[in-house]
């Protein structure tokens, strides 16, 4: 064989390995894609959501033996955030039986849903995607618990009323919401229109063109109109600017508040000391202390098997942890189904009967090291959402820490518009509502 | 129209950071007829490396940023030598492929060099913002447009009055003309390479430290193509106008047409002055208009 007929047989063979295979699967095996973007311009992002889905189900595969003993079988593949790339990421591995899917990226999601239930495979956007699909009783394979955008901003203005001492304090109140100028950065705009209106606070929509790296001109709107609070929903490069920004004009920034995508440790560092007071909403909490990141350390990194190599500094960042506890919903939806149909690898219906039925209770919590890093969640045929809260967490300098209790969402607002949208979303596909009343 | 100052003031301090990611495309297509689609890779590398030197390695900015401006200069003569010089004569398309190429090289290898996690550069700069005749200027922007505003009238001077810059001129001018007169064209070459260099490595600092430093600080390559096109592509006062030009334009829009129709104005409208100046100028407004007998 000439050296030649050597190099083209690795190059065909690199080519149909594709890129980073984490665990292959073999029989008896359940399997789980993972549409990652670790290239490409939102990898600081991308790298910690990533690495914490890899971690975590190394770590029920190293600790556990896998799920009640059917081990994970996981394969990453790069879609650079990139709606088209991860469709095809989708399709390729669609091939090796995926119970389910998580897209990472709205734009992904959004091409998933209609596939869903075609393909039998769970889509779940923990925290993004259509917040229509959080009513299960027209989207019975898409889930988006534990909270929604619209869910979200409805706490932020909660969180808002609390701090200036009621809801009817919000009254002639000024609050600015600066959002990427994309489906995505739009969600929260009704939600934040109808509860201004219902509190006759003034709502300012200010747009940020995608990337988002100059934004001057918004912050100079920002200073003549002096609003009392700002919410962001930024994503990328423009996080990072919007928070230089909000610091180099002067604005106080314990009243900034970021949407939990806009409250990572890289929207924050470069801005330096001008971040420091920067707040943010999230789901789940920040920092490596709990028992769930000593059995990672233990079973995962001290056996060499970390994502993150040696650098366990990463682990516990806010999009690491998010990322583990999505896997961890993952895995104990996989074993709620498995109550039902058995210890074995199971079939995407059936893993979506475990989703439906999913119930995390503090106790479980607890059991799994991670009481604390999220609140209890309970979801339903007709919830999707589940029950979950959201708090705030704020920049010291050097970290996250969490600065707010527990916040509910203002739900006899937000479940009557998503249920009216859903309706809506789901004629477009020709959908037709179930009756939950049977699921049981 | 305090607010419209304030949008007209603040525009044209980004604009001449713009322009200075602008010049060194501008040099290198001067001197080498070359496009170069990396030059905002360039500046992500410039900022990657002043990270890396002042984060990573905690060397006092007085030092790291001579090192940067060195490494930077070398990395051009680099490019040049290793990648661009086998391509002369090559067809226009090649050129253009391998720059793109080069792109995704410099993000990539900073990526694996230094990790892709946003990192800052730490300048020692105050930030409370200046407040003069209700302009609100902030100190970061202040001290990136007069960094922006020396290096440009330093090279100004530099491709006027020197020797050297003389002779980037004459090869720009006319290649087989100035080998004639003893011009060591392929040393021109590889000079534009290295001043591009120093040019991203200052781009790299300034908007490392507005933005942040990782692979999407590339991005700011993208404002370069209206900014030269509307200055003209072998024009360097075009590059510098061009890019003034583009950042107050893209602050007023955003300031004043934005909100009515919910945003977006200040992508595009670059692009739009950028068409209508090649409808009028197809050479930009400092561009060398070309007449070729065919």
């Amino acid at each position: 064989m000439t050296l030649r007929a050597v190099l083209v047989g690795i190059l065909a063979l690199t080519v149909v390995a594709g890129p980073s295979v984490a665990r292959v699967q073999a029989a008896g095996e359940i399997f789980i894609p993972l549409l990652v973007y670790r290239t490409g311009p939102y990898a600081p992002n991308g790298i910690p959501i990533a690495n914490g889905a890899s971690d975590y189900f190394t770590l029920v595969n190293e600790r556990d033996g896998g799920i009640n003993t059917v081990k994970i079988a996981f394969e990453e593949c790069e879609d650079q955030y990139d709606t088209k790339q991860g469709v095809e990421c989708y399709e390729r591995l669609k091939a090796k039986n995926p119970v389910l899917v998580n897209p990472y990226s709205t734009g992904i999601t959004y091409q998933l849903i209609p596939k869903a239930p075609v393909d039998k495979i769970v889509v779940h956007s923990m925290g993004y995607g259509m917040t229509a699909t959080a009513d299960g009783r027209w989207f019975p394979w898409v889930f988006n618990f534990p909270m929604t955008y619209w869910s979200q901003a409805s706490a932020f203005v909660k969180y808002v009323a609390q701090q200036e001492g009621g809801m009817d304090k919000l009254k002639g109140k000024k609050i600015a919401h600066i959002f990427h100028n994309s489906p995505y950065g739009k969600e929260a705009n009704p939600t934040l229109e109808d509860l201004a209106r219902r509190h006759a606070f003034e709502l300012t929509l200010l747009a940020v063109d995608h990337p988002g790296q100059e934004q001057k001109a918004t912050w100079l709107q920002i200073r003549r109109l002096n609003p009392d609070w700002i919410y962001i929903s930024g994503w990328g490069v423009m996080n990072q600017v919007a928070v230089k920004e909000a610091g180099s004009i002067g604005v106080k920034m314990d009243r900034v508040v970021g949407n939990w995508w806009t409250g990572t440790e890289t929207d924050v560092i470069p801005a330096g000391d001008a971040a420091k007071g920067y707040k943010s909403m999230a789901f789940t909490a920040p920092g490596a202390e709990f028992k769930v990141h000593q059995d990672i350390f233990k079973h995962v990194y001290d056996k060499g098997k970390g994502a993150y190599g040696n650098d366990r500094a990463k682990v516990g960042e806010v999009l690491y942890n998010r990322m583990v506890v999505n896997a961890m919903l993952n895995v104990e939806a996989i074993r709620t189904a498995m109550t039902k149909y058995g210890n074995k690898p199971l079939t995407g219906e059936q893993v979506r009967w475990g989703f439906e039925n999913l119930n995390i209770t503090d106790k479980r919590l607890e059991e799994l090291g991670m009481k604390g890093m999220m609140r209890p969640l309970r979801v339903t045929c007709e919830n999707h959402e589940g029950n979950g809260l959201a708090f705030v967490q704020q920049w010291d300098g050097k970290k996250w820490n969490v600065v707010s209790d527990w916040i509910e969402p203002i739900r006899d607002v937000v479940r009557p518009k998503l249920e009216a949208e859903a309706v809506a979303e789901a004629k477009k596909l020709n959908y037709t509502m179930r009756d939950c009343a049977k699921e049981k | 129209m305090a607010f419209f100052f304030d949008l007209f003031v603040n525009g044209l301090m980004i604009g001449s950071m713009y322009a200075l990611v602008a010049l060194g495309f501008v040099l290198i297509y001067k001197a080498t007829s070359v496009v170069n689609f990396a030059q905002g890779d360039l500046v992500m590398f410039g900022g990657y490396i002043a990270a890396a030197l002042v984060v990573l390695y905690k060397l006092p900015l007085a030092v790291a940023l001579p090192v940067l401006l060195g490494s930077m200069i070398a990395l051009g003569f680099i490019v040049e030598r290793g990648v661009l010089r086998p391509m002369v004569g090559q067809n226009v398309i090649s050129v253009v492929m391998v720059t793109i190429g080069l792109s995704q090289v410099f993000q990539g290898s900073a990526a694996m060099l230094w990790g892709a996690q946003t990192k800052n550069i730490p300048l020692p700069i105050p930030l409370e913002p200046y407040v003069i005749w209700e302009i609100y200027i902030s100190p970061v922007n202040l001290v990136a447009a007069l960094v922006s505003g020396v290096f440009l009238v330093a090279f100004v001077w530099f491709f006027r009055k020197s020797r050297m810059g003389i002779a980037m001129r004459a090869t720009a001018n006319d290649q087989q003309a100035a080998m004639a007169v003893g011009i060591n064209v392929r040393f021109i070459f590889a000079l534009s390479w290295a001043i591009a260099g120093l040019a991203a490595a200052l781009g790299g600092v300034l908007w490392g430290n507005l933005i942040g430093v990782d692979t999407q600080l590339a991005l700011v390559g993208l404002k370069v193509f209206p900014a030269v096109i509307l200055g003209g592509l072998d024009s360097v006062p075009g590059a510098v106008v061009g890019g003034l030009i583009i950042g107050a334009v893209e602050s007023v829009a955003a300031g004043y047409v934005d909100p009515y129709v919910g945003g977006g104005t200040k992508d595009f409208l670059p692009y739009v002055l950028m068409i209508l100046a090649l409808m009028v100028r197809p050479y930009g407004f400092f561009g060398r208009e070309i007449i070729e007998r065919v």
